[in-house]
């Protein structure tokens, strides 16, 4: 556990790659294998299901460090993290208590002795507390709950013999048992330790680069590596020696590949994209990126959050049934209108999102395609470094020969059986993407810049630009796979809501809430936390303080003075919103220091925008 | 009660104004007589016909007004008469200088405090408690999540990074307020590890303080030295944290740049300033100190200021005291871009006054 913290302490006071390389392959080089496998499980992302509800977490904080409710939400406000928040605020407590066993104070005393207090302090806490627990615990013997930790307890010690158990107990139990954690440690090893019990762990350490850290640690080539750390993984010795295994070992049946991702194109494809003839151009679908994965007469559906999702998409699974075995598709999964033939708003799609269960009306409602526009596993042969043009030609051929394509125009689609049978119109739900229509191969950029003005009709993001001979790479490496994406609409609005952001951002007003005019007053009608740089946050920061008029909460009223162009995806109507209107992404573009409220759009001028 | 207590002391569009005696302290707008509890530019600005101040900070307070103010200085502890109103200075132990304003009248007193803090610092004479009817408090850091480690162990963690660096090849930069924080860092660093330069900001104060008696280790204005001819990789750099990232910083070569604020309790404000380290040391009160100060001074009303008044109040009251918030435009401990807004602030303001 020592070690583990001062891991992520060093990781988190870096900035700099090869600072946090070096503290990672330095953390390998001394870590039992049983233990760097769980730093491994936190650090690409994994997380331990939910132990204990932060409700009683920050229950327990609040009556262990003697405050009020609403002195810990405003200090939660200020800190924008609740593990971090617990662990300041529990520890201002045991030196609080000790200060206030001093002797009473002398008047114009001269200097304190703080230091010298807050070391007993702790330690005056520590002795006392902790005997109580012990005596309670003997008497029941189903708690798992440990009495005593030893300071020097391993990360899996930990994990498994204390953190794991506190799912099973009563909440009475699992306080003893937090109690006694937070005893234990000081506080920075209790905010990491909040952080394994909440689940979340960010440190700002990408999974790239641990893969990279891992890499140079085993000599195990990288590519392996993240290969590897996808999908789902036990954190025990017996994945920790596969992963480590210089030999390919046996994959599990269910383990995705790991993702190839586009850069944005911000300036356009010419001339930085060489020859036209060298790229392939495909429609920028508004959906969520998956795999498919048929092996061994199974199914599995992957998001690119890592997340498995078979059982939210079961028409694309049914569909995917009749792939061949050793079989790997990526593409979009997007919400598919029957009649129309074309993929429906996101909006509709994230009704799907997030369901427990899925009822009919909503399967019949929001029907799903997976639009597959790659091929990476073929006859169970890794294929990824073959060209973009082979493998799209072997998906082609596939989707024929598995019998249940159709051609229909460009499309090449596998029929849903099943769906087949409660629809008159068969939604098949994987097919090959409508292509960017054009007369052959682009010869031009600007006649694709043209057809790329017809992306907003389709509902479609903009186009993918992909060089036709590019092997199917690991992250978002810069040259083969390009997002362009169609311009997006802009607007001027005035700030007229201010909040604190959380984590990084939390003691500054990072959050934004604009607004444009209706008639002769301001309705809110988007928030907006990013766009603008560290300085121009500063001054809207300051601006924000000194211009407050009303406080609700965390939130404040600002005099509407301020103008910012707002840039947004989309506009769809909507009936949550006061202003009849919801924008997708919406982020600041730029502060528009040239211009007054009075300047600012009407809502008039984005309901103009709303597409058909 | 109260009424007497706000006659003796009040807010005014100029500044705390006390009536009794017709003075100000720490006002934000240029009057005729202003009693200052210390330099910072918030505190102490420009454009007064008279200031007076405890003479612990006499030379700061002149490097900082310049040498055509009208400076009248006080001895700590030595009451004096300003308008029939008696005035005592008190140690604050904030930075070199700085005092606690205890006025009285018939039986009356109130206590100014400025900005204050309770831990050890060879710079400035400890804080101490005085007892008074009101005591007014800042409340920078007036959450039970700020409390400070021992100043012991941020200087060791101070020393082991220069050490660090040193190691690497890495020039070592600390960034702080020019006036207090840099010379207690200063003080308080291990000037054995190497040779140490400062910005002309931090220097000029320096001299100020070697002046007054106050220990510093050896120091060299960067500007002196030729920046070419200079093996930067051995060295610490103390600057104000506006001069990070300037061009002026590009001389060292590779840096490592760390800021020293209690604002870096907080892990998303050290992220934020992707700052190399973040070393937590304050000169104003953590949430500890502030309560026990408040309950040394056996205050009946507490008036809060700068910062989190609205919680401490809150706070107070629920422990049954007599708190309220006073509004006032000083700052404290600045979170962002500290030095362009507390050091450089000013001009503007003098400027603005100018104007009207």
């Amino acid at each position: 556990m020592n070690d583990f913290c001062d891991l992520f302490w060093r990781l988190d006071s870096s900035t700099k790659t090869l600072d946090k390389v070096k503290a990672l392959k330095e953390y390998f080089a001394i870590a039992k294998p049983e233990d760097a496998i769980w730093t491994i499980y936190f650090l690409v992302g994994k997380r331990i299901k939910r132990l204990v509800g932060t409700k009683l977490l920050r229950q327990w904080a609040i009556e262990k460090a003697d405050i009020s409710a609403w002195m810990f939400e405003e200090c939660y406000d200020r800190v924008g993290d609740l593990a971090e928040t617990i662990s300041l605020v529990i520890d201002a407590t045991s030196e609080e208590s000790a200060a206030n066993t001093k002797a009473a104070p002398t008047l114009r005393s001269g200097e304190s002795s703080n230091a010298a207090m807050m070391l007993h302090g702790t330690e005056v806490d520590c002795l006392s507390e902790s005997a109580k627990p012990t005596f309670a615990k003997e008497e029941s013997p189903v708690t798992e709950c440990h009495p005593h930790i030893r300071d020097d307890v391993s990360l899996k010690s930990l994990i498994e013999d204390h953190l794991l158990p506190l799912r099973d107990l009563d909440p009475e139990q699992q306080r003893d048992c937090v109690l006694v954690l937070w005893r234990s440690f000081d506080h920075k090893q209790i905010f990491v330790l909040g952080k394994l019990m909440m689940g979340g762990f960010r440190v700002g350490v990408s999974k790239k680069l641990v893969t990279r850290a891992l890499a140079e640690h085993t000599k195990v080539d990288a590519a392996t590596i993240a290969h590897r750390l996808m999908g789902d993984w036990k954190p025990d010795v017996a994945f920790y020696e596969l992963l480590f295994n210089p030999d390919e070992g046996e994959t599990a049946i269910s383990k995705p590949y790991p993702f190839f991702l586009a850069n944005p194109l911000k300036e356009g494809p010419d001339p930085l994209l060489g020859d036209p003839k060298d790229w392939v151009a495909e429609w920028k679908w508004d959906g969520i990126r998956a795999q498919v994965i048929r092996r061994e007469g199974e199914t599995f559906i992957w998001s690119r959050g890592e997340e498995l999702v078979t059982e939210q998409f079961p028409e694309v699974a049914a569909a995917a049934d009749h792939l061949p075995d050793g079989t790997v598709l990526d593409g979009e999964i997007l919400g598919w209108e029957p009649d129309a033939d074309g993929p429906m708003e996101f909006s509709q799609l994230q009704r799907r999102i997030g369901r427990k269960r899925l009822g009919k009306k909503l399967l019949s409602a929001v029907p799903v395609v997976l639009l597959a526009f790659d091929l990476i596993e073929d006859g169970g042969e890794d294929i990824r470094m073959l060209p973009l043009s082979e493998r799209q030609s072997r998906l082609e051929t596939l989707m024929i020969k598995v019998g249940l394509a159709l051609r229909d125009k460009q499309i090449f689609t596998l029929a849903a059986e099943r769906q087949g049978h409660t629809s008159n119109k068969p939604v098949f739900a994987i097919r090959i993407p409508p292509q960017v229509e054009q007369s052959g191969n682009p010869t031009d950029w600007t006649e694709l810049s043209m057809r790329r003005e017809a992306a907003k009709e389709l509902r479609t993001e903009g186009l993918m630009l992909k060089r036709i001979d590019s092997a199917y790479q690991v992250g978002r490496p810069i040259g083969d796979w390009w997002k362009w994406k169609v311009e997006p609409y802009t607007i001027d609005a005035v700030l007229i809501y201010a909040q604190r952001g959380h984590g990084r951002r939390a003691s500054l007003y990072t959050d934004y809430t604009f607004a444009v005019w209706k008639k002769d007053s301001l309705v809110p009608f988007a928030k907006a936390y990013s766009g603008l740089t560290d300085a121009e946050i500063r001054k809207v920061d300051a601006f924000v303080r000194k211009n407050t008029n009303e406080r609700f909460g965390p939130v404040r009223s600002v005099t509407p003075e301020l103008v910012f162009e707002l840039a947004f995806e989309n506009v769809q109507k909507s009936t949550r919103h006061k202003s009849g209107i919801a924008v997708r992404f919406p982020r600041i573009s730029r502060w528009r220091h040239d211009k007054k409220p009075a300047d600012a759009d009407s809502l008039a001028t984005i309901q103009a925008m709303l597409a058909e | 009660m109260v009424d007497m207590q706000k006659k003796l002391l009040t807010t005014t569009p100029d500044g705390l104004y006390c009536e009794l005696g017709d003075f100000y302290v720490d006002p934000w707008r240029p009057v005729d007589r202003a009693l200052i509890t210390h330099a910072h530019a918030d505190h102490a600005r420009w454009g007064n016909k008279r200031y007076l101040a405890a003479d612990t900070g006499s030379q700061v307070l002149r490097i900082r007004m310049g040498e055509k103010a009208k400076l009248d200085f006080q001895p700590l502890g030595k009451p004096l008469t300003v308008g029939g109103v008696k005035v005592t200075f008190f140690p604050a132990g904030h930075i070199l200088g700085s005092a606690q304003i205890h006025i009285e009248k018939d039986g009356q007193s109130i206590v100014v405090s400025g900005d204050y803090k309770r831990q050890a610092d060879s710079t400035c004479l400890p804080f101490e408690p005085v007892r008074c009817n009101t005591f007014i408090t800042e409340s920078t850091f007036g959450l039970p999540i700020y409390r400070w480690p021992s100043s012991e162990s941020v200087f060791a963690g101070i020393n082991e990074w220069w050490r660090s660096n040193q190691a690497a090849g890495k020039c070592s930069m600390l960034l702080a307020y020019s006036l207090g924080k840099a010379q207690r860092l200063l003080a308080g660093v291990d000037a054995s590890i190497g040779p140490i330069y400062t910005h002309g900001a931090v220097e000029k104060l320096n001299a100020g303080y070697r002046e007054a008696g106050v220990a510093l280790p050896d120091t060299t204005y960067v500007g002196e030295v030729d920046a070419k001819a200079t093996d930067w990789r051995q060295a610490l750099i103390v600057a104000p944290p506006a001069a990070a990232g300037t061009t002026w910083a590009r001389r060292f070569g590779k840096l490592s740049v760390s800021m020293a604020s209690g604002w870096m309790q907080i892990r998303g404000t050290r992220r934020r300033r992707a700052m190399d380290r973040g070393f937590i040391l304050s000169d104003h009160v953590d949430w500890l100190d502030l309560m026990k100060t408040i309950k040394e001074t056996e205050a009946e009303n507490v008036w809060v200021t700068h910062g989190y008044s609205d919680i401490v109040v809150r706070h107070l009251r629920e422990q049954g005291l007599n708190a309220e918030v006073l509004k006032t435009e000083f700052v404290g401990e600045e979170l962002v871009e500290e030095s362009s807004t507390a050091e450089e602030q000013a001009p503007a303001v003098l400027a603005g006054a100018t104007n009207e």
